[in-house]
């Protein structure tokens, strides 16, 4: 029988505000354990939390951004369960009056585009991190992460394969970092996801039941545990047997998921309103100034791409799937004239170089002007496109501009014609099998006497004077 | 799970008395819960008064002082020393709290 997967995602992403949600602690990644932490995000008696405002502000930005209606009257709720990454024993939360709600996002997929409906996004606070000791029977805690402040985003059932999970994923994180909330670091645990899975006969109009898939780290790992919880599933119902409806914890090592189902009944976690915290109001007013401030985003920037600078598509949309790669572009594309050539060097040689050295955009090491400086070098012919290359590679290494490194390296093309004719003759006259094919008329045995003479050249001739002189040369040979 | 319903009179059984207590991680004794019933019975008719009422016109009561908005900036001041904060822990290790293994 053929089944369809049906997935909703919870995506949990850390906000960068630099203190806590409710505290002044700062929210630092790393750091000496139990260092970050002061009596309110302990939760010691007697404490009062205030709520950072930042973190309101970067949420409702989520939420504009992710097309959702903006509640103009929320509050926040205990969460209560015991467990010890939460010293309080409840996660302040938001149940009922979230603050945004109704949104969607629209993912590339085969065949266009596809729509996902985004629930609901709600700010909470982020637990504590438990370590077991050596001897494995004590579990070490250190708060500094308690407090950092969390939104949650929650989807719709939409998605119908990992690959679409996957593109989700990915434009979301896309879109966070284009309104620059967080850092979206996945390794770091910056933006996890929890996928809630269930597969059904195709043609059937009724879910079946979900598991829920906790903290998956990578888009490797999500991709990964899909595959892999959509075929458990899928076997157990083969053979007769029926789904339970549970947590599992992804084993990314094993490429297995276990149930993490204890004796214990369901959660019932008994929200109620947080009376430490008063509600919060996002009035009109506030609002707008909030959707001021918000960047162009993903989808617009393709299109003022395609529009404004000319590029194809393709360009446009490789190019706007990642900021700190559009940044780059942009910066380049400016100072340069020619932003297709910026756009074929950067999804060409520059995503290679990347790729080999398993860097991010971020990392390039020169700044964006140099790469348009690259390009006027191609253009007022300094250099040839395969040297322009080498140059490439160099600015990876080294801290010099390209106008430096053609110097040094002593690239710049050769347009001298006593120098070439020298060249052209030294090739015509090792190679003459080759002529003897151009002569009967073989075009083939051309491009290989240029390949020779660019060789010999080191790749810095001036390709139409260089074919010009060979032309020459070969004709009086022909005389 | 159970809801109390507007109108509806709820009877605590000795079987909510365990489920809530053991949600709260609370040990209790036969003659507790028996008394726990009694309390928890009379805590419930008390608030059920309430239903006598019409709240029809009246919106939930989210919070019972009339402020909104309270926020701080953001800005970090120093966390407290370490050493303060595992003052009080009754065990310790390597700078972390410790705590009986948990698995979950
Ligand atoms: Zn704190």
């Amino acid at each position: 029988m053929e089944y369809e997967i049906i997935i909703g995602l919870e995506v949990h992403v850390e906000l960068s505000t630099k203190s806590k949600i409710y505290c002044s602690c700062t929210t630092d990644f790393g750091g000496e354990a139990n260092t970050h932490i002061c009596p309110i995000c302990t939760g010691m008696p007697g404490v009062l939390p205030v709520l950072n405002k930042k973190v309101v502000e970067y949420a409702v930005k989520a939420g504009l951004a992710a097309n959702c209606s903006i509640a103009e009257y929320s509050k926040q709720d205990r969460k209560n369960y015991f467990y010890p990454d939460l010293p309080k024993a409840y996660q302040i939360s938001q149940y009922d009056l979230p603050l945004c709600q109704n949104g969607y996002i629209d993912i590339e997929v085969e065949g266009g585009a596809k729509r996902i409906g985004i629930t609901r996004i709600h700010i909470e606070e982020d637990a504590g991190k438990l370590m077991h000791d050596e001897n494995e029977t004590d579990t070490l805690i250190d708060y500094n992460r308690c407090g950092v402040p969390l939104i949650e985003i929650v989807t719709e059932p939409d998605m119908r394969s990992a690959q679409e999970a996957r593109a989700f994923v990915e434009s979301l994180r896309n879109i966070l970092q284009y309104i620059d909330i967080s850092d979206c670091k996945m390794q770091e645990g910056s933006l996890r996801v929890d996928v809630n899975l269930s597969v059904r006969p195709k043609g059937q109009k009724e879910f079946g039941t979900r598991t829920e898939m906790k903290n998956l780290n990578s888009l490797r790992s999500i991709v990964r545990a899909i595959e892999s919880e959509a075929k458990r599933q899928i076997e157990v119902i083969e053979s007769g047997g029926i789904i339970v409806q549970e947590t599992r914890r992804w084993d990314d090592q094993k490429g297995i998921s276990y149930s993490m189902r204890t004796k214990e009944e369901a959660h019932d976690y008994r929200y109620f309103p947080e009376p430490d915290l008063m509600p919060v109001v996002v009035d009109e007013k506030w609002k707008e100034e909030i959707k001021r401030s918000l960047p162009e985003l993903p989808d617009a920037r393709r299109k003022r791409y395609i529009s404004g600078y000319g590029l194809p598509e393709y360009d446009a949309s490789i190019l706007t799937g990642s900021k700190a790669l559009a940044d780059f572009f942009e910066n380049a594309a400016v100072k340069s004239n020619n932003p297709k050539a910026v756009s074929n060097f950067i999804l060409g040689d520059v995503s290679r170089i990347l790729n080999d050295k398993g860097m991010e955009a971020e990392d390039i090491p020169f700044p964006a002007e140099y790469l348009a400086r690259l390009v006027k070098l191609v253009d007022m012919g300094t250099i040839s496109t395969t040297i322009a290359k080498k140059v490439l590679e160099i600015m990876f290494e080294q801290e010099k501009d390209p106008e430096a490194i053609v110097k040094e390296e002593g690239l710049e093309v050769v347009s001298d014609e006593k120098a070439l004719i020298e060249v052209v003759k030294k090739v015509i006259s090792n190679n003459e099998k080759s002529v003897e094919d151009y002569r009967k008329g073989k075009d083939k045995a051309f491009g290989f006497l240029v390949g020779q003479a660019m060789k010999e050249t080191k790749g810095k001739a001036n390709p139409k004077l260089l074919n010009k002189l060979l032309k020459e040369e070969l004709e009086k040979k022909n005389l | 799970m159970f809801t109390i319903r507007k109108g509806i009179y709820m009877k605590v059984t000795k079987e909510t008395i365990e489920y809530v207590a053991n949600l709260a991680r609370l040990k209790l004794t036969e003659e507790e819960k028996e008394k726990f019933i009694r309390d928890m019975e009379n805590i419930i008719s008390y608030v059920d008064k309430l239903n006598e009422l019409d709240t029809s016109e009246i919106a939930p009561t989210d919070h019972v002082i009339p402020i909104n908005n309270v926020f701080r900036d953001d800005e970090v001041l120093d966390s407290y020393p370490k050493d303060k904060m595992l003052m009080n822990a009754p065990s310790k290790e390597n700078g972390c709290f410790k705590v009986p293994k948990v698995v979950e």
